[in-house]
């Protein structure tokens, strides 16, 4: 379905992205790890068109995505959701309408412009809002929500679009191990129960572990690996990242541990 | 080097003294040769600007209060007429605020779209960002006065020129301070609203609009008390409001200066009752008193 081509994208001189090629098959979740700066966030800001394409051909049910200009990109645009690491909702304004706004472009400007949504278009987004187990907070302004509803509401947000694809750029990296848990389930959710395909770079190896059908590795703008979660052995792991042999992916996990041996030892200190 | 420097011993601490006690005098010497050139400068420029002047600054000085207080004490001796000339001069008040109200609506409106272009990160063209800046300095640069002198020219004495002209100044002046607002706003929901593949107007009123909003209003309400003063002095060329009545009761002097005092009075009350409502308003915007 989506079929990414020698796609590169130069900022001067250097490369973010360098040659990417890759395909994904219906609705799988496809998880896209590296360290910072490998072009991670550029790859997939260049799917929804955010930035644009230096070389390459992005193939989306067999059209051109990175040759769309104006009006067709923005129509792209609402059928391809983001997701972002800031959330990137309007703080000042109600939950609600933070979700509305992921149909601005098939609605008319000046009707939203001047907050006139349709009773249908704002009973699904409660509704969404309420799949997403946010509903109580609908009237609230989105500044006054916290980081893991915020980001819920982002979704409901990409949600609202009907979109083909999800992509979500560090989704959980500004999260709490609670609510990063929560978004993750989420967005898996929604890959399982409405079909949609979702790529997501993630900042954690587990994560990307627990969740993904598929990973890719990216390196200075290459990919460097593209496989099952279970082909990502450490050696393959400190490739990705360029680290040594003291690399331990244990170190930086945000996973809550599952062994209970601190617990039991802080419980016979306390009986003693 | 360093070594060596350790191995003589520890850095004497009178080095390190006598070095910034010389510091310190060569700095106050520059400040006082710098104070001694501006004095001149400020003498020269006065005494040259005095030479010019055709009165002469020194016979003149004394009789600097005469005039306010021939007004004050006149206006004095009549206060019983002060009530009554505010009433009756009321209505002219009223065609002066709305003059300045209508203006301020308009120029604010063309401010918004002219500074959200003129506006690095934001603007529709981004090429085009010096033009809107260029174009809003222009609007500036033209005096209020001169631009009514014209329209009055053309169009006849009346309140419409003075509403364009003040409008033209307020859309330049407040456009660049809109602007600079702007250039701070947070550019997250910006961007969240673009992946969604909102046009720029929906970017820009959804996503930049709120967040500047309180900062925009408050810097239009000051703007109105500036064109409130501003349509007085329009009055004084023929656009009719308060200011046409003020030239008429100053220029004949003729125990008229009861009425001089009624109008600045008003005047006076006009802009305190703006200053509170602006204060009211932007207090609510941004506590947010009304969500």
């Amino acid at each position: 379905m989506l079929q990414v081509k020698s796609v590169s994208r130069l900022f001067g001189q250097k490369a973010a992205v360098d040659n990417a090629s890759f395909t994904i098959n219906g609705p799988s979740f496809v998880g896209i790890i590296g360290r910072s700066g490998a072009g991670k966030s550029t790859l997939l800001r260049m799917m929804n068109r955010l930035s644009d394409v230096s070389s390459g051909q992005i193939l989306f049910e067999g059209r051109d995505i990175a040759a769309l200009r104006g009006a067709e990109t923005r129509t792209w645009q609402s059928q391809c959701a983001m997701i972002f690491q800031q959330f990137n909702l309007v703080p000042r304004m109600d939950v609600v309408s933070n979700v509305l706004y992921g149909i601005l472009n098939r609605r008319s400007t000046l009707q939203t412009m001047f907050n006139l949504w349709p009773r249908a278009d704002i009973l699904r987004a409660i509704a969404i809002l309420d799949r997403l187990g946010i509903a109580e907070q609908a009237p609230k302004r989105a500044e006054a929500l916290s980081g893991g509803q915020q980001q819920r509401v982002a979704i409901a947000r990409a949600l609202m679009q009907d979109p083909k694809i999800i992509l979500a750029d560090e989704p959980i990296a500004s999260l709490d191990p609670m609510n990063a848990q929560v978004v993750m389930d989420t967005l898996k959710r929604i890959n399982v129960e409405d079909g949609r395909m979702v790529v997501a770079n993630l900042h954690t190896l587990d994560t990307a572990r627990r969740y993904c059908d598929r990973v890719i590795g990216m390196r200075d703008g290459r990919i460097v690996f593209d496989g099952t979660p279970d082909q990502l052995s450490t050696g393959v792991a400190r490739d990705i990242y360029g680290a040594d042999a003291s690399f331990n992916e244990d170190a930086t996990s945000t996973a809550i541990p599952k062994d209970t041996s601190a617990d039991r030892t802080y419980a016979d200190l306390m009986m003693s | 080097m360093t070594d060596a420097a350790l191995r003589n011993g520890v850095p004497r601490l009178t080095d390190t003294g006598t070095v910034y006690l010389e510091m310190v005098r060569r700095k106050r010497m520059y400040g006082g040769i710098l104070l001694v050139i501006f004095v001149a400068m400020m003498a020269s420029g006065f005494m040259l600007a005095d030479e010019r002047n055709a009165g002469g600054f020194w016979e003149g000085l004394h009789m600097l209060g005469a005039f306010p207080s021939e007004v004050v004490s006149e206006a004095w001796r009549n206060r019983a007429n002060l009530p009554g000339y505010a009433w009756q001069f009321l209505p002219s008040l009223l065609e002066t605020v709305n003059i300045a109200a209508v203006s301020t609506l308009i120029g604010a409106l063309v401010a918004m779209v002219l500074a959200l272009l003129a506006t690095r990160g934001l603007a529709r063209w981004p090429r085009a960002v010096g033009l809107f800046r260029r174009l809003m300095d222009s609007f500036r640069a033209i005096p209020e006065i001169v631009v009514a002198l014209v329209l009055i020219y053309i169009l006849g004495p009346g309140p419409i020129p003075a509403m364009i002209a003040i409008a033209i100044h307020t859309a330049g002046a407040l456009g660049k301070l809109f602007s600079e607002v702007a250039e701070n706003a947070d550019l997250k929901p910006v961007e969240g609203l673009a992946s969604v593949g909102a046009t720029w107007g929906q970017r820009m009123w959804l996503g930049v609009v709120p967040q500047v909003a309180p900062n925009w209003l408050s810097y239009a309400l000051l703007r109105f008390e500036i064109n409130v003063r501003a349509s007085a002095i329009l009055g004084f060329v023929g656009s009719g409001g308060i200011g046409y009545d003020l030239k008429i009761a100053m220029q004949w002097g003729q125990g008229k200066y009861d009425q001089v005092v009624a109008i600045f009075l008003l005047l006076f009350a006009t802009i305190v009752i703006i200053d509170r409502i602006s204060d009211h308003f932007r207090t609510r915007l941004t506590k947010g008193a009304s969500a």
